[in-house]
């Protein structure tokens, strides 16, 4: 394993890598049945006790 | 979706998502460059500091000299003809740390070695100027009347050592004697050449009687660039903007 | 009333804890005084010893108070949120910043004006550019972000911090470790590593420090009785277990001995350099940037009385903003003798951070959809809403300077030094200031702020320095990057280096000036502030009515 060896891996399955999160962090954020929770978590800052 | 549930109301989870985010990208970008000296041929002339130029630049570093002055020319037309030869990776190869800067207030020091006498340095380096009037450089004159203090040269290399830089036991145990003899034109000098070929010898801040701060910063001052020969390798390489 | 002071016990277990740790560490500071020979380990072994054994003495004193206290706990259900910390930490954070904004206007005029550098060791510039930016990064932002992530997270998990020493542990340890960097960077000690400059017995101090930070933060989500972990939190986790990571991995060094505060770094040349960027620019990342992102989405909501624009936004912009932020480091080394693909991967994904900085800063400001009036008649308000559009600001300069043809001109210039100001001028810097104009009220229990009039004239005037400050240096960056590369008509530099040096004298005292303006305004803000918590109120003729000030009603 040199070099070129581990810099080619960076840089075909860095991208991957970058792909892959990304999308797991969108399809997170947008699934319809996390919407109430977001809802009310928005909400906890305004909530006094 | 278990996996989300679990993955907001628990909180190590999250902290294991986070730390897998950001050491993952690191890893896949930094961790190739330490691949890296396997492939770049050892640049012919680089040695590591002589003790006296290591001491020099210990001052540099604790001066905070990097904050105006990098090391580092980049690879654009304008500044190879400004300072010299666009600086190559192993130059910096036993520097611990490295000091390429990141804002020029000052200069370029990379290749700023012989390029000065050494009158000139002394004299600039106590009152910049008295040399240079439209300097904003901050003077250093304490650095004359400051005895060099390298009792503990020893450790120094041996610390070195330990990150990696070659030094051998002989380097190790002459340390503290290189450090004399390379301000002394009168000493024997074969051993120290010998040991980091190309070291400047003499008195450097023109004042034989103390070994003083100003002989190691100017030592080191003199001695950057100096040790690869340019001549073996393309000035302007291919890759030249 | 809680499990931290049981009733037999009159110390908790983290109390017996730390009074060890500290007996320990007096007698191994004094130990190091006695034997060492570098003047520089020896005044900090005795600054070590000293702390330590206050710390003890702080301990002994809550000791014999703590039969007292117990008494007069109430038994209700309500709860005991931990105030005092945070009123220390914003007590500390504006004493820093005013500290490190005068460091900081002091190297402005020693570059307008190079007498000012006195050619003492201790007071040029070269060992006051590490005490300004340590002390506006470390100190004033550091007690910001600790004192308000405690604030935080407590209200928005309806949690105690945990522990009665631990929380007070990191902010006396956190202080401890600004006056060890501090002190050591006047005296000449250190790594020579921007940013990263305090030397290693400092970092290894501070890296215990943040551990106990980490526990104490973890230790308030996992007491929460909110089921959800609200998002201000996961910036401000994400800001504590990456700068653990980032500070203990650049700094990884070998000390010349036990007793010496000189070490050689690990790492060397092309791997030191990156290594120092992914640390550089992650602690602007992770440090000015998710940290106070974290206040953001707490008190831009709290402020203007509504949810954050869109919950959803803010879980993108931090999933996709700490995913991008830890590539972008490779762009402070574009044309070095950095490998190229490196340089271009670092390009790249400092050019795609732009999306994710934007997302961030409309979720920001559509906060305010709706309530944009409010704009007109509270200050505060108007700070936190600035702060937001410089944060977006500056991360779209950014992306630029991080393209190789852009940076090729900046880089080495004042433009990136302009940059940085408007990022930790008019972000950083207005989001606590907004924050801390919230806080003082809320904790010392005022109904409002003594003069939301002062808030303006801080507002106005620091937003006039703040200007002067970045146009100043945008022109002498370029300005000198343009004079670096031409050429005249023979074909030869048209310029000497110095005749660069010699044109950015104006722009230098203008940048001064612009400076002091800031310190002027974080003056009146600290009067103002002093004038709250002692009560006072000013007669104005417009304040705001009561029910438009958003409290947090004192809890118990």
């Amino acid at each position: 394993m040199d070099y070129s060896d581990v810099s080619h891996f960076s840089q075909t399955w860095g991208l991957v890598y970058l792909v892959i999160m990304f999308l797991a962090g969108v399809v997170y954020a947008l699934w319809p049945r996390n919407k109430d929770k977001f809802d009310h978590a928005a909400n906890i800052p305004l909530e006094d006790d | 979706m278990i996996k989300h549930e679990v993955f907001e109301k628990n909180s190590i989870i999250l902290l294991i998502g986070i730390l897998i985010v950001v050491s993952i990208g690191g890893l896949i970008e930094i961790a190739p460059l330490f691949f890296l000296e396997s492939t770049i041929e050892k640049v012919k002339g680089m040695r590591p500091y002589s003790p006296l130029e290591l001491a020099g630049r210990n001052i540099y570093i604790r001066e905070g000299c990097y904050n105006c002055h990098s090391q580092m020319i980049r690879s654009l037309k304008d500044e190879v003809e400004r300072y010299g030869p666009y600086s190559l990776a192993a130059e910096s190869m036993y520097d611990h740390p490295f000091q390429w800067g990141s804002k020029r207030t000052g200069p370029d020091l990379a290749r700023v070695g012989s390029k000065y006498s050494d009158d000139w340095h002394r004299e600039h380096l106590v009152n910049p100027r008295g040399i240079v009037p439209e300097s904003v450089m901050p003077g250093y004159p304490f650095l004359l009347d400051t005895p060099l203090y390298y009792k503990d040269m020893k450790e120094h290399l041996e610390a070195n050592r330990m990150v990696g830089v070659p030094y051998s036991d002989e380097m190790i145990e002459t340390a503290m004697e290189d450090v004399r003899s390379q301000v002394d034109p009168d000493a024997d000098t074969d051993g120290l050449l010998a040991r980091y070929p190309k070291a400047q010898v003499r008195d450097f801040d023109g004042n034989p009687k103390v070994l003083s701060e100003m002989d190691a910063l100017i030592a080191y001052l003199q001695m950057l660039g100096t040790l690869v020969d340019f001549s073996a390798y393309k000035a302007d390489g291919p890759d030249l903007r | 009333m809680t499990r931290e002071i049981t009733a037999n016990a009159r110390l908790s277990v983290d109390g017996w804890v730390t009074a060890g740790a500290l007996l320990i560490g007096a007698f191994y500071a004094t130990l190091t005084a006695a034997r060492t020979e570098d003047p520089v380990m020896s005044v900090h072994a005795y600054i070590f010893a000293g702390a330590f054994i206050l710390g003890l003495f702080g301990i002994i004193k809550a000791y014999f108070d703590n039969s007292e206290r117990l008494a007069d706990q109430p038994a209700g259900t309500s709860i005991q949120y931990n105030l005092d910390i945070i009123k220390a930490g914003v007590i500390a954070s504006v004493f820093w910043g005013i500290a490190g904004f005068l460091a900081g206007d002091t190297i402005a005029f020693q570059l307008a004006y190079p007498d000012l550098n006195f050619d003492t060791s201790f007071f040029n510039f070269g060992r006051l550019r590490p005490l300004h930016t340590s002390a506006v990064i470390f100190a004033f932002g550091g007690n910001v972000l600790i004192a308000t992530s405690f604030y935080v997270v407590q209200r928005t998990c309806k949690a105690r911090l945990p522990g009665t020493f631990a929380p007070w542990f990191v902010f006396w340890g956190y202080q401890l470790f600004i006056v060890i960097a501090a002190t050591g960077y006047l005296m000449g000690a250190t790594q020579g590593k921007e940013y990263a400059e305090p030397e290693w017995y400092t970092d290894l101090w501070l890296t215990l420090v943040w551990v106990v930070y980490l526990f104490v933060f973890l230790g308030t989500l996992w007491k929460r009785q909110e089921p959800h972990i609200y998002v201000a939190n996961w910036f401000y986790l994400a800001f504590i277990a990456t700068i653990a990571m980032l500070h203990i991995i650049n700094n990884l060094a070998v000390p010349v001995s036990w007793t010496s505060s000189k070490s050689y770094i690990l790492f060397a040349g092309v791997q030191d350099a990156l290594t120092q960027w992914w640390y550089g620019h992650n602690a602007v990342g992770f440090f000015l940037t998710a940290g106070f992102l974290g206040i953001m989405y707490y008190f831009v909501p709290k402020r203007a009385g509504r949810p954050v624009y869109s919950y959803r936004l803010s879980i993108v912009h931090f999933w996709s903003l700490i995913f991008m932020y830890i590539w972008a480091g490779p762009h402070h080394l574009h044309y070095t003798a950095l490998p190229d693909w490196a340089q271009t991967l670092g390009m790249t994904f400092s050019i795609m951070l732009w999306m994710p900085s934007w997302g961030g800063m409309i979720n920001g400001l559509m906060t305010l959809s709706g309530a944009w009036d409010k704009l007109r008649t509270d200050p505060v308000l108007r700070m936190l809403v600035v702060s937001v559009a410089f944060y977006g600001m500056s991360t779209f300069e950014g992306p630029v300077m991080a393209i190789k043809a852009v940076n090729s001109l900046s880089h080495y210039t004042d433009w990136t030094i302009g940059h940085v100001h408007s990022g930790a001028l008019g972000w950083v810097a207005y989001v606590s200031f907004g924050a801390l104009y919230c806080l003082v009220p809320w904790l010392w229990n005022r109904t409002q702020l003594y003069s939301l009039k002062l808030v303006s004239y801080h507002f106005w005037i620091s937003t006039f320095g703040i200007l002067l400050y970045i146009t100043s240096m945008w022109v002498s960056g370029i300005l000198q990057g343009l004079m670096w590369r031409a050429y005249n008509d023979l074909g030869f530099l048209e310029y000497s280096f110095v005749e660069t040096v010699e044109a950015m004298n104006p722009f230098y005292w203008i940048r001064a000036i612009g400076g002091a303006f800031f310190v002027v305004g974080a003056l009146i803000m600290a009067y103002n502030l002093w004038r709250t918590a002692r009560g006072d109120l000013r007669v104005e003729s417009r304040s705001l009515p009561p029910e438009a000030v958003p409290s947090p009603v004192a809890a118990a």
